[in-house]
């Protein structure tokens, strides 16, 4: 008698305890491929290398957000000698200036990773004012 | 069961440990020529930025008039993406939107009455000229800037070069600086003000809501070597420079002529001189 109560429980714990699994199987999304548009598919290197781009680029723009508005310098030379300007979005030199299409390349992978970054409360993509 | 002797297990955990230990002094050598290279990137000002050792501004009351006063206002809003409530909402791109509270207005630069932007030194007997004239007021980049020091996470902070700034990503909406400023010239973000601006400039990010905003002394021009918005259209009546500088064009106009500021007695030592 409590030996079937204590199948059937043990049954109910399995199904509720791997219900994250099975009400997401076969929905997985493929990982994204952030698409490199304009300037940036000519360009072979971005600031930094890629893997370390991928890896760091949030405290980069961290970094560089503190030297422009706080220090006034405005310009990164970056280990190649090549110049960017601190910006995200001004001018031809900025990361939109080169990565031409924020919505096929930012937000591939922040919306994969559901990051919500603040930038775009603020600063704007060219494209989207209109 | 292969058999080990006590000494040559301590030899192979001896050479393991050595190499352990050695893994990151071989790893850093190897990736600090290429990774990262934060020993040769540099960061630099642009060419051709125009600097100072304090910057100032000198305002000749005489050249403004009601025209000039307007275009200066509407030059300077309108680079700086700041909302006009007065502005009709596009119902198509932000639906929804609040009914506007009238007494909640963002300015950088505005129009005042001359008691108003000098209440010390109002009087009886005052000409009359001055209580028609419109005065234009803004922040004062004051040396000693109250602002600053009630700013509880820097987001406001006073750079080397005098103006006083803000770093709008680290306000976090406390207000303390606009208490403390004697002069109103912050303004706070109540709502989100895109739907106010009627034409959004690409090259100066809008505010988000529950910010704090005020002039920045055209800072992202200075750095373009270019002058600033309000000087470009003010017809010769707004000068800035370094006030230090004994050779520069606003001292040379402080030599020849009688300038007052704002509540001088609070000893926040404005930057900002009235020629009368």
């Amino acid at each position: 008698m409590s030996k079937s109560a204590i199948f059937t429980g043990l049954v109910i714990f399995i199904i509720i305890a791997l219900f994250p699994f099975w009400i997401n199987f076969g929905k997985t999304a493929p990982v994204p491929e952030p698409e490199l548009v304009g300037k940036a598919k000519t360009a072979k290197k971005c600031v930094l290398d890629k893997m370390d781009m991928r890896a760091n680029h949030m405290s980069l723009l961290d970094e560089w957000r503190d030297s422009v508005v706080r220090d006034a310098n405005r310009i990164y030379t970056n280990t190649d000698g090549k110049e960017f300007a601190m910006s995200l979005s001004t001018g031809e030199n900025s990361c939109l200036g080169c990565h031409e299409d924020k919505s096929k390349f930012c937000d591939k992978c922040h919306n994969y990773a559901s990051v919500d970054p603040y930038c775009w409360e603020c600063h704007t993509e060219p494209k989207e004012i209109k | 069961m292969m058999k080990k002797s006590r000494r040559s297990f301590l030899k192979v955990a001896a050479v393991s440990a050595i190499g352990i230990g050695a893994a990151p002094a071989i790893s850093l050598s190897s990736s600090s020529t290429n990774s990262h290279g934060s020993s040769h990137a540099a960061k630099s000002p642009n060419k051709g930025a125009k600097t100072a050792k304090r910057w100032g501004m000198v305002i000749d009351t005489s050249k403004l008039t009601e025209e000039v006063v307007e275009h200066i206002v509407e030059a300077c809003h309108k680079a700086h993406n700041v909302p006009d409530f007065n502005h009709e909402v596009d119902e198509g791109k932000y639906p929804k939107t609040r009914p506007v509270n009238h007494k909640q207005e963002v300015k950088w630069i505005w129009e005042e009455h001359f008691h108003n932007a000098f209440p010390d030194k109002e009087d009886e007997f005052l000409a009359d000229k001055f209580k028609h004239l419109p005065f234009l007021v803004t922040c004062n980049h004051c040396k000693n800037a109250p602002c600053v020091k009630a700013c509880p996470t820097q987001a406001t902070f006073k750079r080397e070069d005098g103006i006083v700034l803000m770093d709008f990503h680290r306000c976090i909406g406390c207000r303390f600086c606009m208490a403390a400023c004697p002069f109103g010239a912050r303004s706070f973000n109540f709502r989100d003000p895109r739907p106010f601006i009627a034409e959004t400039n690409p090259d100066f990010p809008t505010r988000s809501k529950g910010v704090v905003e005020k002039c920045n002394l055209c800072a992202e021009r200075l750095a373009k070597g270019e002058q600033p918005y309000c000087v470009e259209v003010s017809k010769g009546a707004i000068v800035v420079g370094d006030l230090e500088d004994p050779e520069s064009e606003p001292r040379k106009l402080l030599d020849k002529n009688y300038a007052i500021r704002r509540k001088q007695a609070l000893g926040t030592e404005p930057s900002v001189y009235y020629i009368m």
